[in-house]
């Protein structure tokens, strides 16, 4: 850590430790001069009242500096999801910054005491920080308008805070903010309650298009990937599990591994059997990432493999095939699903839908590098990591737990993430690096093999559901049921099925069952952009298109008439869907797509519509089929997540899903034999190129409801709506992913 | 076992193994860390750099094979002072999501505009296609190159550098 670091963290650990009942926010200056604004933490209150409870999740502060430069911290890990950048344009807003002066830094280590969460996930960050994020703004700037008023001698409702100055809105008089800085840590800290709220109509910078602040450094090269850390000293690692998790180490040709060139020590590893936290394995340190991989193709190791995992994905296929309509366990029930089913009147339609297990791939492998200093007797260790993760204070936990090391006793480098996806939240990468450099003394950066960060992932689970449907002679959908059958790693449901009763259409059906069946599959699983609803609504959203078409019926308009009245589910819940917003979202992409109208043979639209992670999406998909070649020419998307922060953020989240979401669905499936995951790299789990990119067309719905994030919710309706224009545009129906199974050319 | 090249319009000697990747020379012998390992096969173009102003996959590249070449990487093709045309236009555009794989992206499509001053959109997913982008910003890559074509043509100032507002 910097000395500017510590001195700051001191100053705001004083303003936490003198927090009042009252004042959520504390001030005070730092060496240098300076304006800082720290949360109070309710550990730290002694008599914390249910109001303080919210200002614990602070995770930013604000720094005025002399030169004129606005610090705001970010707390919340970056993957690409833009945080770092949304998150302190809600404080620059409030306070009245201008955004040329404000500069963005990750919070220096993992305290949670003084930062709050500091972590990143389930695209509800944004929604989480707001509120704290606005009074954070809003109290900077009502302490530099009191400061204002007493220098200037003006009514403080005179002045007004933009462009990083206070102005008296009567004449052109005016203090910048570097010059009111030092009275402003003077003034009463304002009570919350007090605190007012700029009106969108007044917004300068939210909902405004601007680059993400690290824009420079990553196309210079210098962005701050945690596989880039460079620490004195340090050996480089390699770490190779067994290739059937769970298997345990017995023995490996060690000597051969230290002779290899470059290699300095290999080591067999002991670990607790606990995917998250440490396998088995053998290290490797060494001169260069080269020389350990290199060395690695030399290793033979001998496993015991009693414990470790057989999954065989065709035994599973098989299994899938010959379930029926209802699984072991019912999870909901509502109305008289079975007369609906018997009802001569009715059509019944069934279908199987199939979707594989998927890696998270991150473009930067999975890497950690790690300082571990064992202290003569007498004194604490320490350790200090550089860590790309979407929490700081889990590992935190973690540390605590597995090595007994007290906050104290930890140095947390947050790194940014070259992607995550879901992946970057366990902490076996960290743990292997502080196993190597426990060994070797040495400060060790372990980096993964693409290979491994591919085989050795916490997949998307693979999964089957068997659907049906029962439409009336009005062609009006009167029942579902869906049977969802999934895995069980170490004979634990994983329940990733979206089977509940949240989820569109269970939550608006009046007739409707939903089952599961689990299936045992140790292969480790995990959360993959926007989990359980990248599947299911590929089966409920396609198969909603299917019950359509066999009423005669047009998509929109049964869509619409499920959706009816309008209603929001759970009022005053974000998480609940609301109807009104959904059927927005729908009109509206039907509607900038062109629904209806005439396409040459040969290619179709199809629409699909979700809810998710606080958000409601829909997206038409306009497709060419021609022989067995796919081409998807234009998605469409409209999307309601309240007002936009970035507009070029949530923009780039969007397009971005749309792409990830028809690139697994193109291509990509992870299966396994005899508990080995069968694909290795890029070669063999095919990716997306920029060719068959779709243009993209996004239209914001920005309703008055609190906002909502972005980095999932754009995934889910691409395969649905996908699987429909293809249906449109050739009569073939898509009840499987990836399409190049099913024979397709993308 | 020491490989000469020139580096960044700069002659460098350097000592290690002869079938080591240049990727791996930069990253880990010369600190250069600007240039990614992504997949080690030539498959994801996160290591990409220009060899006598090519653009070539140094994770297949032995160092002892670039000996007397002209190797840059992003480090040498602009800085915060003096960024390349595409750089400015990466940052203008807010191309980059996680931002992992934009180094290489802009590699190539500097190698694609120093014989191409027009790519159509044709051109620009052949020279484009070995260089993968796990965010999906493949819709602003394509219109960040054209967009650097047309500047460069047009001749005009490029704009003040750090507003963080976009064109």
């Amino acid at each position: 850590m910097t000395q500017r670091h510590s001195q700051i963290s001191d100053a705001v650990r004083q303003a936490s430790l003198g927090v009042s009942r009252r004042n959520f926010l504390k001030i005070t200056g730092i060496a240098g001069g300076g304006l800082v604004i720290a949360a109070a933490m309710p550990a730290m209150a002694e008599e914390a009242e249910q109001d303080l409870i919210r200002s614990s999740e602070l995770n930013a502060y604000v720094q005025i500096r002399e030169d004129g430069k606005i610090l705001i911290y970010s707390g919340s890990p970056e993957m690409g999801q833009g945080i770092k950048t949304s998150l302190p344009m809600i404080v620059a807003e409030e306070m009245g910054a201008d955004w040329d002066d404000v500069v963005v830094e990750q919070t220096p280590t993992v305290d949670t005491d003084l930062y709050g969460k500091q972590s990143t996930g389930g695209s509800y960050t944004l929604n989480r920080e707001w509120n704290l994020m606005r009074e954070l703004g809003a109290a900077a700037r009502e302490m530099l308008l009191g400061a204002a008023a007493l220098v200037m001698e003006l009514p403080k409702d005179e002045l007004k805070a933009e462009s990083s100055r206070v102005r008296h809105i009567h004449s052109q008089r005016s203090r910048s903010f570097a010059e009111l800085a030092n009275l402003a840590q003077q003034q009463p800290v304002p009570n919350k309650k007090d605190l007012i709220f700029k009106g969108r109509q007044e917004y300068r910078i939210l909902g405004s298009a601007k680059s993400q602040v690290d824009s420079l450094d990553i196309v210079t090269g210098k962005a701050d990937f945690g596989i880039d850390a460079q620490v004195d000293g340090m050996l480089y690692g390699t770490y190779a599990r067994c290739p059937a998790v769970g298997g345990k180490i017995v023995d490996a040709n060690l000597d051969e591994l230290k002779r290899q060139p470059g290699v300095v020590d290999a080591f067999i590893v002991k670990g607790n059997g606990n995917v998250r936290e440490l396998m088995d394995g053998v290290g490797i340190v060494g001169s260069s990432t080269w020389a350990v991989f290199k060395a690695r193709e030399k290793l033979r190791a001998t496993w015991d493999e009693a414990q470790a995992s057989k999954d065989s994905w065709s035994d599973f296929v098989r299994f899938a095939e010959q379930a029926g309509a209802t699984g072991e366990k019912t999870k909901l029930e509502r109305g008289d699903v079975d007369a609906a089913f018997t009802n001569p009147d009715n059509t019944i339609l069934s279908a199987l839908y199939e979707y594989p297990y998927l890696s998270h791939l991150c473009l930067e492998p999975m890497n950690c590098t790690a300082h571990y200093r064992t202290a003569p007797s007498g004194d604490r260790d320490h350790l200090e990591v550089w860590l790309p993760t979407q929490s700081g204070p889990r590992f935190q936990q973690l540390a605590e737990k597995r090595y007994g090391l007290k906050k104290d006793q930890l140095t947390i480098h947050v790194k940014r993430m070259g992607g995550s996806f879901g992946r970057r939240t366990s902490g076996e990468y960290a743990c292997e690096a502080i196993e190597l450099s426990k060994r070797s003394g040495r400060p060790v950066k372990l980096t993964w093999s693409r290979e491994d960060s591919i085989q050795q992932d916490f997949f998307r689970e693979g999964g089957f559901n068997h659907i049906r449907g029962a439409v009336d002679q009005e062609g009006k959908i009167v029942a579902l049921e869906e049977h969802a059958i999934g895995v069980a790693p170490q004979g634990k449901p994983s329940y990733f099925s979206g089977v509940n009763p949240g989820v569109f259409p269970f939550n608006t059906q009046a007739s409707i069952r939903g089952s599961l069946t689990s299936y045992r599959m140790d292969t480790p699983v995990g959360p993959w952009r926007a989990p359980y609803s990248n599947t299911h609504a590929f089966v409920s959203q396609a198969f909603i298109h299917e019950l359509a078409t066999a009423a005669g019926r047009d998509h929109l308009e049964v869509l619409l008439e499920m959706l009816r009245p309008a209603r929001w589910l759970e009022p005053d819940n974000i998480r609940s869907m609301n109807t009104e917003r959904a059927a927005g979202v729908i009109q509206l992409a039907a509607k900038k797509a062109g629904w209806g109208r005439n396409l040459p043979e040969g290619r179709g639209l199809g629409l699909a519509f979700y809810f998710c992670h606080a958000a409601h999406v829909a997206e038409v998909a306009e497709v060419s089929v021609e022989g067995d070649a796919v081409r998807l020419h234009k998605v469409t998307a409209a999307v309601d997540v309240g007002p936009i922060i970035n507009m070029s953020g949530a923009l780039n989240q969007v397009e971005g899903s749309i792409i990830d979401g028809y690139s697994a669905m193109a291509g990509q499936k992870i299966t396994m034999e005899d508990g080995r995951i069968q694909q290795t790299n890029l070669d063999q789990y095919p990716v997306l190129r920029i060719g068959s990119a779709p243009d993209i067309d996004v239209h914001f719905i920005q309703s008055d409801y609190d906002p909502t994030g972005l980095g999932e919710p754009g995934l889910p309706p691409l395969a649905p709506a996908v699987a429909n224009a293809i249906f449109a545009a050739s009569g073939r129906r898509v009840r499987k992913m990836p399409l190049l199974d099913l024979g397709y050319r993308v | 076992m020491a490989s000469s090249f020139v580096l960044n319009g700069k002659k460098i000697s350097l000592d290690v193994p002869d079938d080591m990747p240049l990727l791996w020379a930069l990253r880990d012998a010369l600190e250069l860390t600007g240039t990614k390992y992504g997949c080690g096969i030539g498959q994801c173009g996160a290591c990409t750099v220009h060899l006598n102003g090519n653009a070539v996959r140094s994770c297949l590249l032995p160092v002892s094979s670039v000996a007397g070449q002209d190797v840059t990487t992003i480090e040498g093709l602009g800085d915060a002072e003096n960024l390349h045309v595409l750089q400015q236009i990466w940052i203008d555009q807010d191309v980059a999501q996680c931002g992992y794989c934009q180094t290489g992206q802009i590699m190539s499509a500097a190698a694609l505009l120093s014989t191409n001053a027009a790519p159509t959109d044709a051109d620009i997913d052949t020279a484009m296609a070995g260089n993968y982008c796990r965010c999906g910003t493949y819709v602003r890559i394509r219109q960040a190159i054209h967009a650097a074509a047309e500047q460069t043509a047009s001749h005009h100032e490029m704009p003040e550098t750090g507003t963080g507002e976009l064109a």
